[in-house]
């Protein structure tokens, strides 16, 4: 290849990840931007790339207090569906990796089966359920929600880690005389911290995200903030910098989550099929 | 599940000492029982549930009628709704415009970044494919309504910089569900992307080498040599986006709220109307247990290509 072609190829290359840097980051560079932008500048045409930043829509979303409640809520549910999720999922994932026993299967395919079920499914009987025993509108209930999806990622997340793990070191802790329990939780759980943490933070993620569920089981005590976000399109004239200071408060949180478990993302998101 | 036994490590030195200490039955079924219990208790109750509303006249605006059992009259006024078909026609009309597209700009930015031998730089965008696919969907709705906006939007700025008049993309039938394809286009084509480049990093050194001395490097190289890879992936794309766009609810419902109309309504949100809008939990129910069905089938292909280790 000669000077001048490689030359070539190496502009191409850059002009091309150059788009879809842009491409891929453009709507969120928008929402930050919207969020600091006074509301004129919003409306200028053409739009404009540079203007003097303002927190007064993030000040008037604070004052109100209604977005703060809700990030409040969802940081509640997100951390306790993440918490609950994780006691009941990681013995499991342990025990489904180191046992066999008979319906072994059946149980994993069930577990995987829930990765493909509608919310929309769930939703209906949940929240005549949740009516009839009057827990609507409280974080128990989201949380009880959450955990049909969040059990199932835990579980099958952490399998591979426990799997990962020689059966070797649980020979050598039953020899030195200590049980399953012991074996498990002094042995095998240090080991897996790095599978448990990934599960974690997309468990949080997840839940974090989620829309339809809070939308349906919750009014206002247990309103989480995409709820509260998705309210600012009703009634008469959208506060588009408000919402957008709204969006990025959600959003940012997953977007640092995101970049630390970005080489997991996929392995979590195609159930261990893609990894 | 009363008979647990430990797998015993292929080629142990000394089994004997994991059948003689793993004498814990119980112990093991204690650790596993209580994700079990729960699992159950939230998500297969819930189904049972639902099923046995739709087998009931539930209308929640009518408590006076009661909730008697009506046989499958739930069933049969499903099967006879033409809106229902519809919301599932438009579902399939919004895979067809979006999945395609994904998959094929998927693979080319895939290719694209496996042959990027700037090291940083390949790495940085890997980083940011990862944002689209993790961010907050309601967000990114709130977003879309921004940007696709008729008269101060980004697009139709754009649109105009090369003479295009502006277009009512919320505002009408086609353009919104152009609208909502490309917003999830932007969002799930860096998703095929990551699969296809774990395909790639699949390909042992001296096949990629020989098959570059066969066939090049172009088009037939691709086909030949990488595409064989790349199919088990291409595979779980294909099946987990259609179950995705099945569940498709939050984006779509901040964006367009399955208007103008119904033009947007796919099959989530038309069942969610029909249950917490016109609270006919009944029918609701059996739409629910239909797609279901739909989820159900969908998850048997995908636990049968993937897990054939499972399936003993």
């Amino acid at each position: 290849m000669t000077r001048l072609k490689y030359r070539y190829v190496l502009v191409l290359q850059f002009l091309f990840s150059f788009l879809i840097i842009v491409g891929f980051l453009f709507p969120i560079y928008w929402m930050l931007t919207t969020a600091l932008k006074p509301l004129r500048d919003t409306f200028a045409i053409p739009p404009v790339l540079f203007f003097q930043p303002t927190l007064e829509h993030f000040e008037a979303i604070f004052a109100e207090g209604a977005v703060l409640r809700s990030l409040r809520n969802s940081i509640i549910v997100a951390t306790f569906t993440t918490i609950t999720a994780l006691i009941l999922g990681v013995p499991a994932a342990y025990i489904l990796a180191r046992f066999d026993f008979k319906g072994k299967s059946n149980l994993w395919f069930w577990i995987i089966s829930n990765r493909f079920i509608s919310p929309i499914v769930v939703a209906l009987p949940f929240y005549l359920i949740a009516r009839n025993l009057q827990i609507l509108d409280s974080f128990i209930v989201l949380v009880l929600v959450y955990l049909t999806f969040s059990i199932p990622l835990v579980v099958w997340l952490c399998i591979d880690q426990f799997r990962a793990i020689p059966r070797e070191v649980d020979e050598a802790s039953h020899v030195d005389g200590a049980n399953l329990w012991q074996t498990f939780l002094l042995v095998n759980l240090p080991l897996a911290i790095p599978g448990i943490v990934v599960s974690a933070i997309l468990v949080f993620i997840t839940s974090w995200n989620e829309l339809l569920f809070a939308l349906l089981l919750t009014r206002n005590e247990a309103r989480t903030a995409p709820v509260e976000a998705a309210n600012f399109m009703t009634g008469f004239g959208i506060r588009w910098g408000p919402m957008m200071a709204t969006g990025a408060l959600i959003a940012l949180p997953v977007l640092i989550f995101s970049l630390i478990v970005s080489r997991n993302l996929i392995r979590g998101l195609t159930i261990g099929a893609v990894k | 599940m009363s008979q647990l036994t430990p797998i015993l490590p292929k080629r142990s030195a000394s089994p004997r000492i994991v059948l003689s200490r793993f004498n814990i039955k119980w112990p093991a079924l204690f650790l596993l029982a209580p994700a079990i219990i729960i699992l159950f208790a939230v998500g297969i109750y819930p189904l049972v549930f639902a099923v046995d509303v739709s087998l009931r006249q539930y209308q929640l605006t009518k408590p006076y009628l009661g909730t008697p059992y009506i046989g499958l009259q739930n069933y049969i006024l499903v099967i006879n709704d033409t809106l229902f078909w519809q919301s599932l026609f438009r579902t399939f009309t919004f895979f067809v415009l979006t999945v395609p597209l994904q998959v094929i700009s998927g693979i080319l930015i895939a290719i694209f970044l496996d042959n990027l031998n700037i090291k940083w730089l390949s790495g940085l965008l890997r980083v940011i494919l990862v944002l689209p696919i993790a961010i907050t969907p309601t967000v990114i709705g709130l977003v879309g309504r921004l940007l696709f906006n008729r008269d101060f939007g980004f697009i139709n700025f754009l649109l105009s910089l090369v003479g295009i008049e502006p277009i009512p993309w919320l505002g009408e039938p086609l353009p919104a569900m152009l609208t909502i394809a490309l917003v999830d286009i932007w969002q799930w084509t860096p998703f095929i992307t990551l699969v296809v480049l774990s395909g790639l990093t699949l390909i042992p050194h001296d096949v990629s080498e020989a098959g570059q001395l066969d066939a090049g490097r172009g088009w037939h190289f691709f086909r030949s040599v990488q595409l064989p890879y790349l199919l088990p992936g291409l595979t779980a794309v294909l099946i987990l986006r259609t179950a995705d766009i099945l569940k498709l609810f939050d984006m779509v419902f901040v964006l367009t709220r399955g208007g103008p109309g119904v033009s947007t309504e796919l099959v989530s949100l038309y069942v969610q109307r029909i249950g917490f809008r016109v609270f006919d939990m009944g029918v609701a129910s059996a739409q629910a247990i239909l797609l279901l069905v739909l989820c159900i089938i969908l998850s048997r292909a995908y636990i049968r290509f993937f897990y054939r280790e499972i399936q003993a």
